[in-house]
């Protein structure tokens, strides 16, 4: 790692004492697939010598294999690390890099341009000072330039290299430079970027990346490497903010120690001072910080440490010690932005896991308020979120969290959503502020509830939640168990899919996002019936496990009894009682559960009735046995 | 109030430290990898200040080929003494009962034998679900793209093109059943940054890394040293004295060793810093293939 530094050969000692020193700049790269940002990193890496003979050797073997530069080094090589983007001649994932010189300590995430892979920029974006947009001198601003930037913003970057590269190839053009900055300039500023730096580069020949190039003598702004060694890193702003630390880890190795530990991410902390422990709000005072090489007398944002308290007050993982005197806000409603970065399209109405800090909490989406078109930046409706697109949301969580909103913290308003069965990071979001509603709507308590009207009917009120596809035998078994339900004397309902879509949701379809919505409606409904003390059977083939266990929590879990009617789909499309499977296999309907529409079978089923061979009635029996024995009747 | 900058090693130990606390909030057992090298040495001295003062709440695992220097077996007993944490060793019992070495089978084999596959089987065999490791992304190609937190899937498999998005500094540990986790604390530091920490805060290494006369022979002008009497020596071949050093250490007869006068940390940092080789052209399993580094970690290996 030849480092230019001519103390390495004489005062070695010297050299790593200012190398400790270093500031660290983290920047990002984007841009189209051919705009040459894959050379441009080599280049760096190249020019400023981090490059070892042996690497080298293997990209000069990798250029004649894999090249695109005629036999000639292919710098993109060195920073396409897959084979298999070698064979596409591709990235597939954000890289990172590293490298140094005298003033600077750099890590670089490179990130792909194609347009499925917006999830892994904003992954590169999330911890970058610096973006550096890449533009091809020939095709100007495209699409993709003004995607790129607009997640730039969104992300939180202020300060903007606009790289305009392949200059070599319009002749080093000033006409041709000043017209792409000025279009650029116009759009970036509807969008808040303010802090741009045009330099017009040949990464492919070195033209203004680490010396001043003769071919733009009309050009007098910095090379690149002069711009990432000198453009600010505010490293320290953070530090005078309020303090807050969100507690990771409880640190209890015996009976007389007890610590909380995790990353300070803003202010300083020391010990005497006064905390608020949100979201709970005790307050208490720091007593020491304790670290393997001594107690501390000051940490600060962006450290590591174990605080240990004055009182033995109750304080778990997830918990936020805040500044006593400027605590941050505490909310369980919020309006924020989310990038979606999976598959599986986002419904208004789905229940997610959201983690923010260390707390993993469970959230819903609660309104999807608009989608913005990142190319235009109109604002368009919506009721689903599909792979890479982005949207203002409100969303709701099932306890309060303290937060910071994302434009004042990062680490503190940032937040990633995670589905619930793959366990797969679907999402990410930055919170915006907390809704008022939230504070404002208190719920009354009334002197009869659930269980008073439970009591005066003399049952255990409970949701039988029939289960199953089109024709399996929900709603002919629910009304046989109905009935013996009525003969005993029971107080009941029944819900039925078909009936509750000609009233309370006749304005749904049959799309995921509205099988979501009826679902949700059919929960809540349920819930008021359960709560006035009734037994209520809902009949919905509610084919999505989400949904299941979102109604679920609503209604609440010591109430709830998943019963799944087990019908192979040849016996259901059989007896086709309604005609629907014979439409469906025409074409005639869509998103027909089963056919070209999934059914999700339940995981863990409070019971499962088999109908293939027993009729409707056998099958309700086997339903009353099941409550009967779990003592509901 | 005035702010008080932080150097890099300092935000780089920060974030080392959070994403071990987060793995162990949210891992039901986990394990650290320890190779007995640098980075062994680096992510366990961080453990220790991670959970001070209690010593890190899990294991330490050696994942033996049986081929180590005598120096480093030492250097493991009393690491794992010092932190005051249970090493467990790991021996592919198959490799064993073959009597698999890397005279008779190459490096290729040895290598999956001893260290993949062995891996895979101790992972199984205590249950561990996510297995601390020290790699760097700055070591090789393949690593770069890698996550903190990287998922593997029933078998240990890696796939690069499925990988979690990670923001900011928040790590999703949820599984799905038959899943497991590596993760890298030590993503991104530097070469530089190892033996910069490993100065600054005083870590014991192994012997191995300080030139010292040593017993070598030169096969394809690579120096390999005779540390014990199981080296097969090629006819005529006579180990003579050198003073060398070595950048990585892995199994004797497949690490190579430099010419090297350094005897002191500052002296290894300035070697390190002027010479023009990488530190893994001496770790001769990454040079079958140009993209072998990435078959492997598809296959299970670290």
């Amino acid at each position: 790692m030849a480092h230019v530094s001519d103390l390495i050969a004489g005062d070695i000692a010297e050299y790593l004492k200012q190398h400790e020193n270093k500031t660290l700049l983290r920047f990002i790269t984007c841009g189209s697939v051919d705009d040459g940002k894959s050379t441009l990193i080599g280049r760096l890496l190249y020019d400023s010598k981090m490059l070892f003979d042996d690497q080298l050797a293997a990209m000069e073997a990798d250029s004649k294999r894999w090249g695109t530069q005629g036999g000639g080094i292919d710098f993109a090589l060195l920073v396409d690390g897959l084979a298999a983007e070698r064979e596409q001649g591709i990235t597939i994932d954000v890289a990172y890099r590293f490298f140094s010189t005298d003033q600077r300590k750099f890590i670089v995430a490179d990130t792909p341009g194609h347009e499925q892979y917006t999830r892994n920029m904003i992954t590169g974006a999330s911890t970058a000072d610096v973006a550096v947009i890449l533009i091809d001198a020939r095709l100007g601003i495209l699409t993709q330039t003004r995607r790129h930037s607009f997640l730039v913003s969104l992300i939180g970057i202020k300060q903007i290299v606009l790289a305009i590269n392949k200059m070599d190839l319009v002749e080093f053009d000033q006409a041709r430079f000043d017209a792409i900055e000025e279009e650029y300039r116009a759009f970036a500023a509807q969008i808040g970027l303010q802090d741009i730096t045009a330099i017009p580069l040949s990464a492919l020949g070195g033209d203004n990346m680490i010396s001043r190039s003769e071919r733009t003598p009309w050009y007098q702004g910095p090379t690149l490497m002069a711009y990432l060694e000198t453009c600010e890193v505010d490293a320290t702003h953070l530090q005078m903010l309020p303090m807050r630390l969100p507690v990771q880890w409880v640190n209890r190795p015996n009976l007389d120690f007890r610590g909380f530990s995790g990353v300070l991410t803003s202010g300083q902390l020391r010990p005497g001072d006064r905390i608020r422990i949100q979201p709970s709000g005790k307050e208490t005072t720091v007593k020491r910080l304790v670290t393997m090489k001594g107690d501390l007398d000051v940490a600060v944002a962006g450290q590591s440490v174990t605080v240990t308290l004055a009182d033995e007050v109750d304080v778990s993982r997830g918990n936020v010690f805040s500044a006593a005197d400027a605590p941050a806000e505490v909310a369980d409603q919020f309006e924020c932005h989310i990038v979606w970065m999976a598959e599986q399209p986002m419904f208004v109405g789905r229940p997610y896991r959201l983690k923010i800090g260390a707390q993993l909490v469970n959230v819903n989406i609660t309104a999807l308020k608009h989608k913005v078109n990142v190319n235009t930046l109109e604002h368009v409706a919506a009721t689903e979120l599909t792979l890479n697109e982005i949207a203002v949301c409100n969303i709701s969580l099932d306890r309060a969290v303290a937060f910071e909103p994302y434009a004042v913290n990062r680490e503190m308003g940032g937040f990633i959503l995670i589905d619930r069965q793959t366990e797969q990071t679907v999402g990410a979001g930055m919170l915006h502020f907390a809704l008022r509603r939230s504070q404002n709507i208190h719920q009354q308590r009334f002197d009869v509830d659930m269980a008073a009207r439970a009591a005066q009917k003399g049952q255990a009120p409970v949701v039988l939640w029939f289960t199953g596809l089109s024709g399996a035998g929900k709603s002919t078994i629910a009304n046989h168990v109905e009935r013996q339900l009525f003969a005993m004397g029971r107080h009941s309902y029944l819900l039925d899919g078909d009936n509750v879509r000609h009233g309370l949701n006749r304005d749904l379809g049959f799309t995921d996002a509205d099988r979501v919505e009826n679902i949700r409606r059919v929960s809540e409904v349920a819930r008021l019936m359960i709560d006035s003390g009734l037994i209520v059977l809902t009949a919905f083939i509610s084919p999505f496990r989400a949904e299941r266990i979102q109604a679920k929590q609503t209604i609440g879990e010591g109430n709830f009894y998943e019963i799944y009617i087990d019908t192979p789909l040849a016996v259901a499309e059989q007896r086709d009682v309604k005609g629907l499977y014979k439409k469906a296999r025409s074409g005639q309907l869509k998103n027909f559960t089963g056919i070209d529409s999934p059914y999700e079978v339940p995981a863990a089923p409070s019971l499962t009735v088999y109908t293939e061979n027993e009729t409707a009635e056998q099958s309700a029996a086997k339903v009353v046995a099941f409550l009967k024995a779990k003592g509901i009747v | 109030m005035f702010p008080i900058p932080l150097t890099h090693l300092q935000r780089l130990e920060a974030e080392s430290i959070h994403l071990m606390q987060e793995v162990v909030a949210e891992a039901e057992r986990p394990v650290m990898m320890y190779s007995i090298g640098k980075d062994s040495a680096v992510m366990l001295h961080v453990a220790r200040k991670a959970f001070y003062p209690a010593p890190p709440p899990f294991p330490l695992l050696h994942v033996d080929t049986t081929w180590k220097f005598r120096d480093m077996y030492a250097m493991r007993e009393n690491a794992a003494k010092q932190a005051g944490m249970e090493l467990l060793v790991w021996q592919n019992p198959d490799a064993k009962a073959q009597g698999i070495n890397p005279f008779d089978h190459g490096s290729a084999l040895h290598t999956d034998m001893w260290k993949t596959q062995g891996l895979k089987q101790a992972l199984d065999h205590y249950g561990f679900d996510v297995a601390f490791g020290g790699a760097r992304r700055d070591e090789e190609k393949s690593r770069a793209k890698e996550r903190m937190l990287s998922f593997r899937s029933v078998g240990h498999r890696w796939d690069p093109k499925v990988q979690r998005p990670e923001l900011w500094h928040l790590y999703n540990g949820l599984k799905s059943p038959g899943e497991s986790i590596r993760a890298f604390p030590l993503s991104n530091w530097t070469e530089l940054d190892i033996w910069q920490y490993i100065l600054l805060e005083d870590i014991p290494i192994v012997p191995l890394y300080f030139a010292k006369e040593r017993p070598v022979v030169e096969r394809s002008g690579t120096l390999i040293m005779v540390d014990d009497d199981r080296m097969r020596l090629h006819q005529g071949e006579k180990p003579m004295m050198k003073k060398v050093r070595f950048r990585t250490l892995g199994c004797y007869p497949l690490s190579g060793a430099v010419e090297s006068t350094a005897e002191t940390l500052t002296d290894i940092i300035q070697e390190m810093l002027l010479t023009r080789t990488s530190e893994r052209q001496g770790r001769m399993i990454d040079h079958d293939q140009s993209a072998s580094m990435e078959k492997k970690k598809q296959e299970g290996y670290f």
